[in-house]
């Protein structure tokens, strides 16, 4: 009977409230994996890259699901999948940012199941990395995405330090842009945390993506009403429209008046290890009309500063065509 | 050979092995009087095809390698075992979702629907399995469970697509004999929309 199945024993918890999900968290700390979709997690696991001994099930946590309105905008359960972020009235209706870039995600199957929590909190798919190396990110002294032979087509433009490993989450920029909070609990309580403080650089820490730490669940993402039906726009440019991550992506929320910009936030995906906040085209911007012209005029300005690494200068006239468009409005 | 028989001596043959296992994992403890909230029990009863089974489920076991390897249901083919392919797609609560990436202790409350089930009880094909032959839409047919389920999944909730609604929700299955247009014809034809 040939039958293994790839992934290591370990152990299983499915606790359905957050305060026993929270106990086993902080109780089993490095030892424990908590799981939403697993679609991040099964890779790492069938490739003994990571080793838990026991996984948390977090999908009986009923009030980690469904989407409310609040005093100040909505509030995502961290559960919720991909799907149902793309098919949600609320959504669509205020934030539909945040739809678009949950619709590109991976492939339909992955979105049924993949959750919000999942997306943000995945680690990096650097290669290298995922196959289990002993990088800097794995908590070893080198790296081999950036070395004269390293294959860094994927790797960042932005903000490295030792990892040139970009931000893989295409959640993560809308979420940026959104303004959005992310609600941690652990064994001490509930913090809140910007969106834009959530996602962490190697200069920071260089073994982490995000805040969270052993011990600490994502429950809730907050989106505030601030950009509810602003002028949105998201493009991601990938090899394959299915399955591949950014290349680099683009996400806008515009507050346009009589064709004016008033305020915005641009950010790009897959450029450094966060979502890039693209500050200097946003100031450039306020004021000016929302057209081909100013977006000729400032396009230029988001590159500036970029290092590239050997393979991946293409990178930036594509991020410039994609604030480009961002600017202008439309592809 | 009778599959039936067959499935019985695997089905003996893990709950033996989950007996040795269990002196070398965490389900030891798991399993224990005093064990936190939470802790799965091993012996599950799942709903396959609109029946009942009784399995023995190791906690970290896929959803394909139950169907496959405990069940006996090898319709879900295991292409790359990584999200990367679509071809173990089968259905949980009429969603579409890779059973290699899914653990069956994640979808036991759910109605899991194989390629297997899909034919009625006298023997007449689901009318997307039945379109696909009629459009020889597979072309070596490992992709093409995968494929129909995924078509399933959406004519489930939209019985009446446009293209490219179609050519969206098959997305997830890739196929390396490149017949996708060949499986589009069939999900045209079997939601009515080609004649
Ligand atoms: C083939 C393939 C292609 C993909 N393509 C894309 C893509 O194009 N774009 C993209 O953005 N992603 C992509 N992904 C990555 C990823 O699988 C999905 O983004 C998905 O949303 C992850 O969600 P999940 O719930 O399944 O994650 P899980 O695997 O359950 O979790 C991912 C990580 O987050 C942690 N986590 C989960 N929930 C919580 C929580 N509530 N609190 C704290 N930590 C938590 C887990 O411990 C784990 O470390 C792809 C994955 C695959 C396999
Ligand atoms: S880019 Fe980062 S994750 Fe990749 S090999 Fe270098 S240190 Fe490791
Ligand atoms: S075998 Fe599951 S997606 Fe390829
Ligand atoms: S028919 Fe051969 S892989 Fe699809």
């Amino acid at each position: 009977m040939s039958s293994h199945d790839v992934m290591p024993e370990m152990g299983l918890y499915q606790p359905v409230s957050v305060e026993d999900a929270v106990g086993l968290a902080s109780q089993l700390a490095e030892r424990g994996w908590l799981v939403g979709g697993g679609q991040d997690t099964y890779g790492w696991l069938k490739d003994r890259a990571k080793r838990p001994e026991v996984l948390v099930d977090l999908k009986g946590i009923e009030s980690m699901r469904g989407v409310r309105e609040t005093a100040d905008g909505i509030e995502i359960g961290a559960l919720v999948t991909l799907t149902e972020i793309t098919r949600n009235p609320l959504i669509n209706e205020r934030y539909a940012l945040l739809a678009q870039a949950a619709g590109r995600v991976a492939s339909p199957q992955i979105r049924n199941v993949g959750t919000l929590a999942g997306n943000v909190a995945q680690d990096a798919r650097c290669w290298y990395y995922r196959r289990g190396l002993n990088c800097y990110r794995a908590g070893g002294n080198l790296c081999y995405a950036d070395t004269p032979e390293g294959m860094n087509r994927e790797h960042a433009l932005f903000n490295t330090s030792r990892c040139v490993a970009v931000t893989p989450s295409d959640t993560g920029t809308a979420l940026v842009a959104l303004e959005a909070q992310m609600v941690i609990r652990n064994a001490a309580g509930e913090r809140v945390v910007d969106a834009e403080e959530f996602f962490v650089g190697p200069n920071l820490d260089i073994r982490h993506m995000t805040v969270l730490r052993a011990g600490d669940i994502l429950t809730a993402v907050r989106i505030p009403a601030k950009w509810a039906n602003a002028e949105f726009y998201f493009e991601k440019v990938a090899d394959r429209n299915v399955w591949d991550f950014a290349l680099v992506s683009i996400a806008a929320a515009m507050r346009v008046n009589n064709g004016v910009i008033e305020d915005s936030r641009l950010v790009a995906g897959a450029v450094q290890c966060t979502p890039r906040r693209l500050t200097s085209v946003e100031s450039a911007i306020r004021g000016k009309a929302r057209n081909q012209e100013t977006a000729d005029q400032v396009a230029s300005l988001a590159v500036q500063g970029a290092q590239p690494l050997n393979f991946n200068h293409f990178k930036m006239p594509l991020m410039e065509n994609l604030v480009n468009r961002a600017v202008r409005g439309h592809a | 050979m009778n599959p039936k028989l067959t499935r019985r001596r695997f089905i003996k043959g893990v709950i033996a092995s989950g007996v040795a296992a269990a002196s070398t994992s965490l389900w030891y403890t798991a399993s224990g009087q005093n064990r936190p909230a939470g802790a799965v029990e091993r012996l599950l009863t799942i709903n396959v095809n609109g029946q009942t089974r009784r399995v023995d489920v190791a906690p970290q076991e896929t959803l394909a390698h139950t169907l496959r390897y405990k069940l006996g249901l090898t319709g879900a083919k295991l292409g790359c075992n990584r999200g990367e392919c679509g071809s173990c797609t089968v259905l949980a609560d009429d969603v579409n979702i890779y059973s290699c990436s899914t653990l069956t202790h994640e979808v036991k409350n759910k109605a899991i629907l194989t390629v297997e089930g899909l034919r009625a009880a006298d023997g007449t094909l689901h009318p997307v399995q039945a379109a696909f032959i009629q459009e020889l839409s597979p072309a070596c047919g490992f992709c093409t469970s995968g494929q129909i389920m995924s078509a399933v999944a959406l004519l489930k909730s939209n019985p009446r697509p446009t293209r490219a609604e179609a050519r969206q929700a098959l997305s997830g299955n890739l196929c390396r004999c490149g017949a996708y247009d060949h499986y589009l014809n069939g999900v045209m034809r079997a939601s009515g929309q080609l004649s």
